[in-house]
């Protein structure tokens, strides 16, 4: 085999962060043609070091060669001029512009006048020679996220990018999505651009890469041609351990019913109609899972059912009784209790004390009432019995609530939230970032509460999770629940399949 | 009122918007970028009294113009190194800017206070355009600073809605981390923004001490920078409906002074109050109508780090 | 050349927390020293004038307390707003109207027991200021409308709405032709200290320190603004009324900002009179973040300030303008902010470009 020069040679890299050393000592090479994955844990160090790459963080040591040439890289610009382009997880796109401006956002134009027609009809003849259609005069927050990642790759193109990196592409993407943009990666790759795909999914790098390079806690700990790995040793590779997932013993009893939803209709943030007609049961001692393409209303959903938005149709009955108009506070009372997708900003307070933190939802209770002050013994008291109970790492209660870690900010949040003795339990995205060891404590306190018999809701992004954690699953498309389903009774692309709005056959649940 | 009156009025309207003109463009293409500067009064006097100063001592008063825009100028500056480059918070930036512009210029102009200015500003009345029936006399018959204004602001709106330039502008302030992502040096961009931002508020100031109340008074802007600030969101930060808006705050200052040789008697306490309180009301009604944040840069008032996680 | 780099600190830095004020003051001294040799004038004379004009004598202390006290309560006043991130930027027009409404009672009311008179015109004084903190209030918790610019134009209303009264309907037959109310009946005006112009609000001030101090740290409202101040989506999850509380807010950091304009009235002219306050309203901006919002601190800052304004009239003998005084205001606060930087941050200096 000829010996080829490396697209990308980088070496010796090593970032750190506050508290954390996100890259040691790291190797990596891409050569022209390859999708190479980079594999590993959230935390892992996967998107710092493709963001040292894209000239978007600076290392603190080490070199980048590109071609054979070493480079620095001070930015992004740099990195484009370079040909290296990074698709975000969240996406870098100007939502108010069009998709032709944020295409040539940043190009070097000789003209300072632009033809708007021109371009357009120059992006559309550019995007449609890539098998893409879009209409370039589409603003960009009218676009599904699946469009909106087909605008990035496009603008990375367009750019002459030779070399395209994707941060876990395929979290917003439902299965059919995810095969159409895995065509697009190998048309890339034929034509000799590198791809580097970074991902946790194991099932993804099988699938479609040739290489993989694994990281764990900012190290490479192992590397190689795909053709030669098996899914057991790159996840012994990843997780450092076998992986033994905790699961709920045994089949439950489904108890009661204790919250019915009824034809639920919502507003979003752009007075667009978020959730529609939307209808399902809840009952005790069950984990019904949520499953969807982000932005089909999950959010909206969960909103409404903790009183944070206001709904404009529809009921929700909580024992019997409708509480559609009861605001947070009485519904907290009655055993609603919600843990926010945006940790820090909604679920917790930034800025200010763990301990503080720790009285969000209870600091009207009498027990912490002391004449008409707050009874703050008895506050630093409580903080540290969460603390403790729900074996969260942290130095100080005093301490400002943003010194803590993405799992025990989790933990700080949920423990706070199931030690209100919640009836019924909803949550966004709880395991979102977090590594395999928090993501198996939280999913842990959940398995725990159902137990208890309460009936738990959560919204969930992996739908391999959702088989290991759910007793049900609700499909949620553009706003309703197309179908909800026994786990036991479907698959991966049933529930894909209905993601993206397939019919669904015979009894249709969500009309009551 | 006689269609002479009127005439005068909204002729004098138009001169009096000029100075809350050139400072509102100013902000706004500041917001444009992200920046929130509520340092346009200090920069308006720090302008004002530096356009004033130099006329007087030089004798020339395209000289007295250069000053007010570099006072302004540097006076932006000083906003952008804290907010752009050391991050601090915008407004308590602003509101310091203010402070610190107003002290400076009641420093520096002390031994000018009252001193009348000799070197004016001709009228530069168009050829034919300025013989119109009415419009001409309204629109046509001014100083040249006046028909800067204009065009500065119509030019304004091409340069951020016709050109790349534009769109490198207001992206940065809708979204930094995609104007960076696509290659974009955001700080100099805002850099960029904020200082000429700042010149503009400058020479909205030297238009008040050079030209429409040609002295030298403390605080002689009179909250018109704070006007300006308003107007902006009055504009929904697009500069053609700047114009409009500044010609309106204009008109209602002109009005004022007329009220009382219209015959109409109100202590003139009121109507120097009337200004701010339409102030107030221009911008209740504006902002209750519309759905909130329509038209602001979704990044304003945000400093950008690119390392934040 | 040298290149830096700003590393975000694991912990803000207290120590630095603590100098940054100390330093921008200094600071402030160091660029004023620049600024008045530039001007032609000798800076040592004027910053011994200004030392000597505001803390050299035992009348100077005292006229530098007078000043500190309406810095002090207008502090406390804005301290308040700002700690919901609301920029209640009009604390100088509630001065102004809690001042005509103080005024405006006592002469009415006519003379009687000081027991009586001076908790009535105080109310008065808080009730005038709190309505003009409620408006702009009550604007940006329903409509959402920007406070600052609506605090900033209400201050021109008020200013002129006191211009109007002295000059027209309130104007004082026996002032000879002066802008000048009546004079308040004894029983309303406060008491002072020994034979100085120091008065009973300072006593006031203080109480309000601590009352503030406990209201915010150890009270469930006070709770409720801490969480506001840093999250409105946090505080809706947490059930707390945000409008509700906004206008609350305003309304107490206007009334507290309203005493202020009271105790100007009671305690030092003794009649509502034009130019009542030389911007403590904004000064107190300065105070406010110097103090980094501590009540007591403010206490404190109040004081240096009082002595900024009292040094700044003392050096007009010498030729230089007060407004000097408002530069060196925006000096501090411009260090002040650029300091902060450094709590959160670590500068490093990089020998080698990596990457």
């Amino acid at each position: 085999m000829l010996k080829r020069i490396p697209a990308i040679e980088m070496s010796g890299i090593s970032k750190r962060f506050p508290g954390v050393s996100a890259n040691d000592n790291i190797n990596f090479k891409v050569y022209p043609g390859e999708i190479h994955a980079l594999l590993g844990e959230n935390g892992a160090g996967k998107s710092t070091l493709m963001s040292i790459l894209a000239g978007l963080y600076r290392p603190d040591s080490g070199k980048i060669k590109i071609k054979g040439e070493a480079v620095k890289l001070r930015s992004p610009g740099n990195a484009l001029e370079a040909g290296i382009g990074m698709i975000y997880q969240h996406f870098r796109l100007v939502s108010n512009f069009t998709i032709a401006e944020n295409i040539i956002l940043g190009t070097k134009n000789k003209k300072i006048g632009i033809n708007k027609e021109q371009i357009e009809s120059d992006i559309r003849s550019f995007s449609s020679s890539f098998g893409m259609e879009i209409n370039p005069a589409d603003k960009i927050y009218q676009l599904s996220l699946g469009e909106q990642q087909r605008v990035e790759i496009l603008k990375m193109l367009y750019r002459g990018c030779e070399i395209l990196i994707m941060d876990e592409p395929t979290t917003v993407l439902t299965p059919g999505e995810v095969k159409e943009l895995f065509k697009i990666l190998r048309t890339m790759a034929e034509q000799g651009k590198g791809v580097v795909l970074i991902t946790h999914k194991l099932d993804e790098v099988m699938e479609i890469a040739d290489y993989v390079t694994v990281l764990r806690s900012g190290k490479v700990v192992g590397d190689g041609q795909i053709s030669e790995l098996d899914k057991q040793s790159l996840t012994r590779m990843m997780v450092g351990r076998d992986i033994v997932h905790s699961q709920a013993e045994g089949k439950k009893q489904i108890g009661e019913l204790i919250l019915a939803v009824d034809n639920l209709n919502v507003k979003g943030v752009r007075g667009n109609r978020a959730v529609s007609n939307l209808s399902f049961n809840l009952y005790k001692g069950e984990i019904l899972a949520i499953a969807g393409v982000a932005g089909n209303g999950q959010k909206e959903l969960i909103e409404a059912i903790a009183g944070l938005r206001e709904i404009e149709s529809g009921s929700i009955e909580y024992e019997g009784e409708e509480i559609q108009h009861y605001n947070v506070k009485a519904r907290a009372v009655l055993g609603i209790r919600t843990v926010p997708e945006d940790r820090i900003g909604m679920g917790l307070v930034p800025n200010i004390s763990i301990m503080d933190n720790s009285i969000l939802r209870s600091y009207l209770q009498d027990e912490f009432k002391k004449g008409f002050l707050l009874d703050y013994p008895k506050i630093k008291e409580y903080a540290r019995q969460i603390i403790s109970d729900y074996n969260i790492v942290c130095s100080d209660i005093h301490h400002p609530v943003n010194y803590l870690s993405g799992g025990n900010l989790q933990k700080l949040l949920l423990g706070r939230e199931i030690d209100g003795n919640p009836r019924v339990l909803a949550a966004a995205y709880p395991v979102r970032g977090l590594d395999v060891a928090a993501s198996e404590d939280v999913y842990n306190l959940f398995f725990h509460e159902r137990e208890k018999g309460t009936a738990i809701l959560l919204i969930l992004e992996d739908l391999e999770d959702v088989f290991r954690i759910a007793d049900r699953v609700a499909v949620m498309y553009q706003g309703s629940i197309k179908k909800i389903l026994e786990v036991e009774n479907t698959s991966i692309d049933e529930i894909g399949s209905i993601m993206l709005g397939a019919e669904v056959m015979g009894e249709q649940y969500a009309e009551v | 009122m006689d269609i002479i009156a009127l005439t005068a009025l909204l002729a004098a309207s138009i001169a009096a918007g000029t100075a809350i003109l050139f400072a509102a463009a100013g902000e706004l293409l500041t917001e444009r970028s992200g920046i929130l500067n509520l340092g346009v009064e200090g920069m308006m006097l720090v302008g004002a009294v530096l356009g004033f100063i130099v006329t007087v001592n030089t004798g020339n008063h395209w000289l007295g113009v250069i000053g007010a825009l570099v006072g302004g100028g540097i006076m932006a500056a000083l906003h952008a190194v804290v907010t752009i480059s050391l991050r601090a918070n915008q407004v308590v930036s602003g509101l310091a800017l203010t402070i610190f512009g107003t002290g400076l210029s009641g420093f520096l102009g002390k031994n000018y206070e009252g001193a009348p200015m000799l070197y004016q500003f001709k009228d530069l009345n168009i050829p034919v355009l300025q013989d119109i029936p009415v419009l001409g006399p309204i629109f046509f018959q001014h100083d040249i600073m006046v028909f800067l204004a204009m065009i500065l602001a119509a030019g304004m709106w091409y340069v951020l809605y016709r050109t790349s330039w534009g769109i490198t502008i207001r992206s940065v302030g809708e979204n930094p981390q995609a104007a960076d992502a696509a290659g974009i040096n955001v700080a100099r961009v805002r850099y960029f923004c904020t200082i000429s931002g700042g010149m503009l508020a400058g020479l909205g100031g030297a238009y008040i001490s050079l030209v429409y109340a040609p002295t030298w008074q403390q605080n002689m802007t009179a909250g018109r920078g704070w006007i300006a600030v308003a107007l902006v969101i009055f504009a929904l930060w697009n500069p053609t409906r700047a114009i409009l808006g500044a010609y309106l705050f204009g008109g209602v200052e002109a009005l004022t002074f007329r009220l009382q040789t219209m015959g109409i008697h109100i202590s003139s306490f009121f109507l120097v109050m009337f200004p701010y309180i339409v102030t107030i009301l221009v911008l209740v009604l504006v902002t209750i109508r519309r759905r909130q944040d329509a038209g602001a840069p979704e990044a304003l008032g945000l400093s950008y780090d690119r390392e934040e996680r | 050349m040298p290149k830096f780099r700003l590393i975000r600190r694991e912990e803000n830095s207290t120590l630095v927390g603590l100098m940054t004020p100390i330093l921008s003051i200094i600071m402030a001294f160091v660029l004023g020293w620049l600024v008045l040799d530039l001007a032609g004038f000798n800076p040592a004379l004027v910053y011994r004038k200004m030392f000597s004009g505001s803390l050299g004598t035992y009348y100077a202390v005292s006229e530098t307390i007078v000043k500190a006290i309406p810095l002090m309560l207008a502090g406390l006043a804005v301290s308040l707003a700002f700690k919901m991130k609301l920029w209640n930027i009009g604390a100088e027009g509630q001065i102004y109207m809690g001042a005509f409404a103080a005024s405006g009672v006592a002469v009415a009311v006519g003379d009687g027991s000081p027991f009586l008179l001076i908790p009535l015109t105080m109310l008065a004084g808080f009730i005038a200021g709190a309505a003009w903190g409620f408006i702009p209030g009550m604007l940006r918790a329903y409509g959402q409308v920007n406070e600052t610019i609506i605090t900033l134009m209400l201050n021109y209303v008020a200013i002129y709405w006191v211009d109007y009264l002295v000059f027209g309907p309130w104007k004082d037959p026996k002032s000879m032709g002066f802008p000048l109310a009546p004079i308040l009946p004894s029983g309303a005006q406060l008491p002072v200290l020994g034979d100085s112009r120091v008065h009973l609000g300072l006593i006031f001030a203080l109480i309000i320190a601590v009352i503030i101090y406990i209201l915010i740290q150890h009270t469930r409202w006070g709770y409720e603004v801490r969480v506001l101040g840093e999250s409105q989506a946090a505080a809706r999850y947490a059930g707390i009324n945000v409008a509700k509380n906004i206008m609350l807010v305003m309304l107490i950091s206007g009334g507290i900002a309203g005493i202020a304009g009271m105790i100007e009235v009671s305690g030092i002219t003794h009649r509502l009179q034009q130019d009542l306050s030389p911007g403590y309203g904004y000064t107190a901006i300065i105070v406010a973040w110097l103090a980094r919002l501590n009540p007591f601190a403010i206490i404190l800052v109040a004081f240096l300030f009082g002595a900024l304004i009292v040094g700044g009239y003392a050096i007009q003998i010498v030729g230089v303008s007060f407004a000097i005084t408002q530069v060196f205001q925006g000096i501090v606060l411009f260090f002040l902010l650029a300091g902060e930087l450094f709590i959160k941050y670590r500068i490093i200096l990089i020998k080698e470009e990596a990457g």
